[in-house]
């Protein structure tokens, strides 16, 4: 190929094409994979919101933004924008702290960390249908764990939980600490090494205790950490579906439907593609502006550091 | 002064077993409950350690459940739908970052547009194409939409960046050509990032939930996850033995978790302080 045989390019010519030629053939394997199943789909996905199809042979039909419309116009979708922000909200705060706060345990020098952190992150890794199924068992409002505790400490009329309405996204957000918090924590553990031993013992030079070494170091220190795991876990909780569908299936009622659960019943169960799509569209709105924050944050913490 | 250090590390321990132990409890209810009988599985008052051993709990669910099917399904997925991410990301990687040709910054752009937008934002359309394929409710179907991802390009890509392309130079003045260059030495360097890669994928695939749900509808070609489900519902009220159903689906997790759990730890902390 390169013998110079076709005489019409010159030898640098011939190299840049068979440079180029490399180049492709290395990244083809994924880019043929990657415009096909993501990129060709996450583009469909904007046409399909504004075109009204159900999957059959019929063919879509252009509506504008009616599907847009039409899933503004559901009291049930409202009602899952609403459910997600406030489970996210039930879930980044609390997920956060303790996140944070076992790292700060955790980064002790101590025998045995290793099988602590085990045991914290050992949650995360375990499937979500497992785990739904024994917290909805530990949740039982009648004879579940939890009640059974809760009335031992004299709580006479604990909240039933899952079967209720106004309980059953506290009781999934509780589930989502307990599984997240692991994760998080060692994102703060690797952030904890990072911080200069220095700093600490001139703190202590000073006098500075425990409290005071957490709360004016470590915290401040940790701050692009803290913004980071937040931008994440709030991400997450606006994806979430697989632990409201195993625990409660979006009830009682639509207590607890989530706008993935939304997106998921329009497109997989009505074969609604239109509002199911305008669905996605808004889920992607909702996570570009968080990861416009998350740039803008991460631009003002690189400027500062 | 030291017995202060004394009594704070003793607080410290003490609140670190009592931590991890609450996070464990569900893990032993799970445990104690599959080995009861069903109707013991809610007794009052709660016993943590039961008298009698049901241990042909097991047995029955394992006559009820084809669970070795299911084991085998969500084994061949994980791991074909591992090796696919972990080549193409390799070489794709090693595309981006040692070659040069046309059009790479506008490739590699897209990629970068693309790796913020959640799968749930594209299933559909995603969902559209493989069916239209033929692929619905086959195994190469649920493959092919998870194999390919940007954040493994990407994790992989970070990684050679830090490859110095002296060494590479160097290589091909003694004559390796590109593939040889990428095979003898960017592909063993690459370890780390790679162990990485493979745990998440291993665990994404392994614990997915959604794409077996929207994808596998025969029987014989569940998942896991989706076969535990799926006995959850029809057993309901069986609470031991779902709770049996449930452990026997975190046994191999379990293992790979704890044998590897160095890479685990390792893997959260390198994708995790990006930027």
């Amino acid at each position: 190929m390169s013998n110079g045989k076709t005489g019409f390019l010159t030898s640098g010519q011939k190299r840049k094409i068979r440079n180029n030629m490399i180049g492709y053939a290395f990244i083809l394997p994924n880019l043929i994979g990657y415009a096909i199943f993501v990129f060709i789909p996450v583009v469909f996905s904007f046409v399909l919101s504004v075109m009204s199809w159900d999957g059959s042979k019929r063919p879509m039909q252009f509506v504008g933004l009616a599907n847009f419309a039409d899933i503004f116009g559901d009291k049930i979708f409202r009602g899952t924008l609403l459910h997600t922000i406030t489970y996210a909200v039930m879930t980044v705060v609390p997920t956060l702290i303790l996140a944070l706060l076992l790292a700060v345990l955790l980064n002790n020098k101590l025998k045995g960390v290793a099988i602590f952190r085990t045991a914290f992150y050992f949650p995360y890794i375990a499937s979500i249908v497992a785990v739904g199924a024994v917290w909805n068992m530990l949740f039982q409002p009648d004879f579940g764990p939890i009640n059974e505790f809760l009335k031992f400490i004299g709580i006479a009329d604990p909240p039933r939980w899952v079967v209720d309405k106004d309980w059953a996204m506290v009781a999934i957000s509780i589930v989502s600490v307990w599984k997240y918090m692991g994760y998080y924590m060692i994102v703060y553990l690797a952030a904890l090494q990072g911080i200069s031993g220095s700093l600490y013992e001139a703190a202590s030079l000073d006098g500075a205790n425990g409290w005071q070494k957490l709360w004016h170091i470590t915290i401040p220190m940790l701050t692009p950490t803290t913004f980071f795991v937040m931008i994440m876990l709030t991400i997450q909780c606006f994806k979430v579906f697989d632990l409201v569908y195993v625990m409660t299936g979006g009830g009682p009622g639509n207590a607890t439907k989530t706008l993935v659960n939304y997106i998921y019943e329009k497109a997989f169960t009505s074969w609604e593609f239109g509002p199911a799509s305008a669905g996605a569209i808004v889920l992607f709105a909702i996570v570009l502006v968080i990861t416009l924050i998350q740039f803008s944050g991460e631009k003002k913490w690189f400027k500062d550091l | 002064m030291n017995a202060k250090k004394k009594a704070i590390k003793i607080i410290l321990y003490v609140l670190l077993i009592s931590l991890s132990l609450a996070m464990l409890v569900p893990f032993y209810w799970m445990v104690i409950s599959s080995l009861k009988m069903n109707k013991d599985v809610f007794s009052i008052p709660m016993k943590w350690w039961p008298e009698t051993m049901h241990p042909e709990n097991y047995r029955v669910i394992w006559n009820k459940l084809p669970l070795v099917t299911f084991f085998k399904n969500t084994a061949k997925l994980t791991v074909i739908t591992t090796a696919v991410q972990l080549c193409t990301s390799c070489f794709a990687a090693y595309g981006f970052t040692k070659c040069k040709f046309v059009g790479r910054d506008l490739i590699f752009l897209m990629y970068v547009t693309t790796i913020a937008v959640p799968w749930q934002v594209y299933m559909v359309p995603q969902f559209i194409l493989v069916s239209g394929m033929g692929l619905n409710d086959t195994h190469i179907g649920l493959i092919l939409m998870q194999a390919f991802s940007a954040f493994g390009v990407f994790l992989m890509r970070q990684f050679y960046i830090s490859i110095p392309d002296e060494l590479c130079e160097a290589a091909r003045i003694d004559g390796l050509n590109e593939f040889g260059i990428f095979r003898k030495i960017v592909f063993p360097l690459g370890k780390p990032a790679m162990a990485t890669l493979v745990i998440f994928t291993f665990t994404n695939v392994w614990n997915d939930f959604m794409g077996p749900l929207i994808y596998l509808k025969t029987k014989e070609l569940k998942t896991v996850q989706l076969g535990i489900r799926m006995f959850i519902s029809q057993y309901g009220a069986d609470y031991a033995w779902i709770m049996a159903a449930s452990v026997c689906s975190l046994i191999p997790i379990v293992i790979v978790f704890l044998s590897c759990q160095r890479f685990f730890v390792e893997g959260v902390a390198a994708s995790g302080i990006k930027g």
